[in-house]
């Protein structure tokens, strides 16, 4: 360097392996490493996410024909059992924590998480977590849903061993998930680097901070929950049965009370994803970063006073239907905040069609008939006509495929680079757009019409009434295009592992400072931290850099 | 000359997107109204408030089209609008607090009118009406103990009562009268028969598991749960057979639980309630005979007392 007049070092990755990355399996197990964490999470939980899917591709061959025999009563209950618990508990819950793990410590300037082996542990219990539950396949796996309404789940309705099984997964991951919130919340607090107040937190990192204060309040709810079924199951207490003083509804109350807020820690942080990658391929600045992030704190906030619009149509004061109407319809004001704002932060952009920025347009577009039907369903009396019904299925698949996994996909496709090195490839990845979003569309979208048609879900077989064979084949063929999208992504990061185009640093230009690592990050992620000075640090740096090789270039002071 | 004007008519943001909408809201409401009732619409015309939920729901649906097709349309407009090209700039806007706040009020707006809509329907859907002249001559029905639960009552305060139970895998209908001992009550399984033009009024019960009563022409879904009583109405205007099924994951033979309301003209009611009391009676009749035998015949003395 000249250094003569330069006052401010030119920025620049300095970040470099101080020792060499350790390799072999054993490596993995007693690793420490955020990222390698993130990474075992996140392969984890996409392999549930592949059995999950195929659990529901057999639950759709049954369906595809009226009076299918396909699968035994007992097969599709413990099918739709396994297949909604381990979307949500081994799924999209722990995938977001993947996401955080690996890029928490790297987006605000950290060298790690604040407590690393913490962070291991939470990893080792959701995997256990996942093998208890799935051991039961070898004995009886639970059929009594993913909601396991007692008494249903008691001993007298369901004496095997799986609906224990349920409850040991509820256990570990709950506090899997404890473990990585409090770790979450802890980093974020205390090592952001210098500069970045929260104001300046990127959008991604708002939502997590949130989601995990959001699961720190709900699951100890549903912990005391499954606690009192397993004392009913096997301790001879009477919480959830009438007829020793117990009520069924006292488990409806608690399950929910953990299950709304649920639902947004399984969409928050897709939220926090879409806003991250919005403004990197607009290249524009994302629209009211202030009111996103408070829509995101509202939103966790009312979620907790919604629970009992799940319970429509137990027995209920008109008052208590009135409260859960208006709360639910409260949480769509700032739902529908941020949408706007996605919307408005495209407006007058320069979009660039790169895979990530797809499907998190593709989020946007699905996500608003969720959001939509919910509204619907927040009206009590249209909802005792809708409860239970396809139509709640097609909402809630909407708003978890449509929003959750949509916002997923976008952030492999953002994040594939830094966490490889080497970019996926488009070609392929616009293919896989191409069919999840058609496929999302023909499943769900006919299941809208299957459920005002009069089918309650949760049946294993239906007579072959009105037009139920054929949207219910419809339904069946849209599942097998989504999975076919889902497939060609799991192909694309396979091949591009080896064979993708060398990604370099930060090849979308992106707005905040994991891509001021190399890609993958060398273990201590940064040698110099810089400091940061807006929300969006490496637009800063690069204009720096640039400013600065210029002057370096006409030797002089050609200032701005 | 006219065509390129409608295009460059068309070219500007606004009109595109007004047109996209009107012809979105057209397109659905035709097809709301159209023959494919069941694509769009929920099940509706056995009971008053089925029709009144039906209403609300088309009401909902038409404000819901418009949002739907304002935000996509705005989404796709700018997509195409905006993409990349070689010499476009991106603005650099952070916000505008006008229109955020504004579009914050636009939402909560829309949400105080579906609100307000609920409300005035909710008479209509929660209270039953009296029962027609013509209906069948029901009695004043006792309110149950609890008074905090809703429970819904015509404001003559006659219905037809029906006492509805859940057990896996049917459900059990009994119809109380003057006569304490409720198994000398009408009964029966799985076919629930009412007369017509007359209000009936549901206790909706379990005995095992949670169920729920739905019959999706005659109004929404009533959760039947251990040790709650739950409440539900119709009003059949025209004899018919609606069919439901229970609509809460009870177990393995689930998709099984069906339930059928057969309405029919009151007189004809009469004459079932009729039978199933002699048929009752009969059986009592025969019991006690019976019982009478066996206590006359040697060795019941020593039969009773053999078994514990």
């Amino acid at each position: 360097m000249a250094a003569t007049d330069t006052t401010v070092e030119i920025p620049e990755i300095t970040a470099h392996s101080v020792e060499r990355e350790p390799r072999g399996w054993l490596s993995w197990v007693t690793t420490t490493d955020h990222k390698r964490i993130g990474i075992l999470y996140l392969v984890t939980t996409f392999a549930f996410f592949i059995l999950g899917g195929v659990e529901a591709l057999l639950m759709r061959v049954q369906l595809g024909a009226p009076d299918n025999t396909f699968l035994t009563p007992s097969t599709y209950n413990a099918l739709f059992t396994l297949h909604g618990t381990t979307m949500i508990f081994l799924f999209v819950v722990p995938i977001m924590a993947g996401f955080g793990n690996y890029f928490l410590p790297l987006m605000i300037g950290a060298r790690d998480m604040a407590f690393p082996k913490l962070n291991a542990l939470s990893y080792w219990l959701l995997l256990a977590g996942g093998i208890v539950f799935y051991v039961s396949l070898f004995f009886h796996p639970p059929e009594a849903g993913w909601t396991s309404y007692a008494p249903l789940s008691s001993s007298a309705f369901a004496e095997n061993a799986g609906m224990d099984a349920w409850i040991f997964l509820i256990h570990l991951t709950g506090i899997s998930s404890l473990l990585g919130a409090i770790n979450f919340y802890a980093t974020i607090a205390n090592m952001r680097a210098p500069g970045m107040g929260w104001g300046r937190l990127p959008l991604f990192v708002w939502t997590l901070l949130v989601y995990a204060v959001l699961l720190i309040l709900a699951l100890p709810v549903i912990a005391g929950a499954v606690t009192l079924l397993l004392a009913d199951r096997h301790f001879g207490t009477g919480f959830f049965d009438q007829s020793q003083g117990g009520d069924p509804l006292l488990w409806q109350h608690l399950f929910w009370f953990f299950g709304h807020p649920e639902v947004y820690i399984m969409i928050l942080p897709g939220f926090g994803i879409v806003s991250e990658v919005l403004p990197v391929f607009a290249r524009k600045p994302i629209f009211g970063y202030k009111a996103i992030a408070a829509a995101t704190v509202v939103i966790a906030f009312l979620g907790l006073l919604v629970w009992a619009h799940h319970m429509f149509a137990t027995p209920s004061p008109t008052v208590v239907l009135v409260f859960f109407m208006i709360s639910s319809f409260l949480i769509a004001i700032p739902t529908g905040v941020k949408i706007f704002n996605w919307v408005a932060t495209l407006w007058r952009g320069t979009v660039e069609f790169k895979t990530p920025l797809i499907f998190a347009v593709g989020f946007i577009s699905v996500f608003l008939i969720g959001g939509i039907t919910g509204v619907f369903l927040a009206v009590f009396p249209v909802d005792w006509q809708l409860h239970d019904t396809y139509f709640v299925v097609a909402h809630l698949h909407y708003v978890l495929v449509g929003g959750s996994v949509f916002a997923i996909f976008a952030g492999i496709y953002y994040w594939f680079p830094k966490m490889s090195g080497r970019m996926l490839s488009e070609r392929l990845g616009k293919w896989s757009f191409a069919f999840m979003y058609v496929g999302l569309n023909v499943t769900f979208l006919i299941q809208h019409s299957i459920g005002l048609d009069g089918m309650p879900r949760r049946i294993y077989e239906y007579p072959d009434v009105g037009n139920l064979a054929l949207y219910n084949l419809i339904s069946t063929i849209g599942s097998f295009m989504l999975a076919l999208g889902v497939g060609l992504t799991v192909v694309n990061v396979v091949r591009s592992m080896k064979r993708g185009v060398v990604a370099g640093p930060d090849p979308w230009k992106g707005n905040t400072l994991e891509w001021f690592t190399p890609s993958p990050p060398p273990q201590n992620n940064f040698d110099v931290i810089p400091r940061v000075r807006s929300v969006e640090p490496m637009k800063d740096i690069r204009r720096q850099v640039a400013r600065q090789s210029e002057a370096h270039v006409e030797v002089g002071a050609e200032s701005r | 000359m006219r065509a390129a004007l409608a295009a460059h008519r068309l070219r500007h943001p606004r009109r595109v997107f007004a047109v996209t909408l009107a012809a979105g809201v057209v397109a659905l409401l035709v097809l709301a109204t159209g023959a494919s009732a069941d694509l769009l619409t929920p099940p509706s015309g056995g009971s008053p408030q089925a029709d009144s939920i039906d209403t609300l729901y088309k009401i909902i649906l038409a404000v819901a089209a418009i949002v739907f097709f304002g935000v996509e349309g705005v989404l796709l407009y700018s997509l195409v609008k905006f993409r990349v090209r070689r010499d476009a700039v991106p603005a650099q806007i952070r916000g505008n607090t006008r229109l955020e706040i504004g579009w914050t009020i636009g939402a909560a707006v829309i949400l105080v009118v579906l609100s307000v809509v609920t409300f005035v329907m909710l008479d209509d859907i929660r209270n039953p009406p009296n029962s027609d002249a013509s209906g069948f001559p029901t009695q004043r029905i006792a309110n149950a103990q609890d008074a905090t639960a809703y429970q819904p009552r015509p404001p003559s305060g006659r219905a037809l009562n029906i006492k509805v139970n859940g057990q896996r895998y049917i459900w059990r209908y009994t119809y109380p009268d003057n006569d304490d001992n409720i198994l000398n009550n009408a009964f029966s399984y799985d076919e629930m028969v009412v007369p017509t033009r007359t209000t009936v009024t549901l206790d909706i019960e379990a005995q095992d598991v949670v169920h729920s009563w739905w019959i999706p022409e005659l109004g929404g879904k009533a959760d039947a749960v251990p040790g709650h009583t739950n409440y539900l109405w119709f009003k059949i205007p025209r004899p018919g057979v609606y069919r439901g099924q229970c609509a809460e994951l009870c177990g393995r033979n689930h998709a099984d639980m069906v339930a059928r309301v057969r309405a029919v003209e009151p007189a004809e009611f009469a004459r079932w309630m009729a039978e199933k009391k002699r048929d009752i009676q009969a059986a009592n009749r025969l019991a006690q005979e019976r019982r009478a035998e066996l206590a006359e015949s040697p060795g019941a003395t020593q039969e009773a007392s053999d078994t514990p």
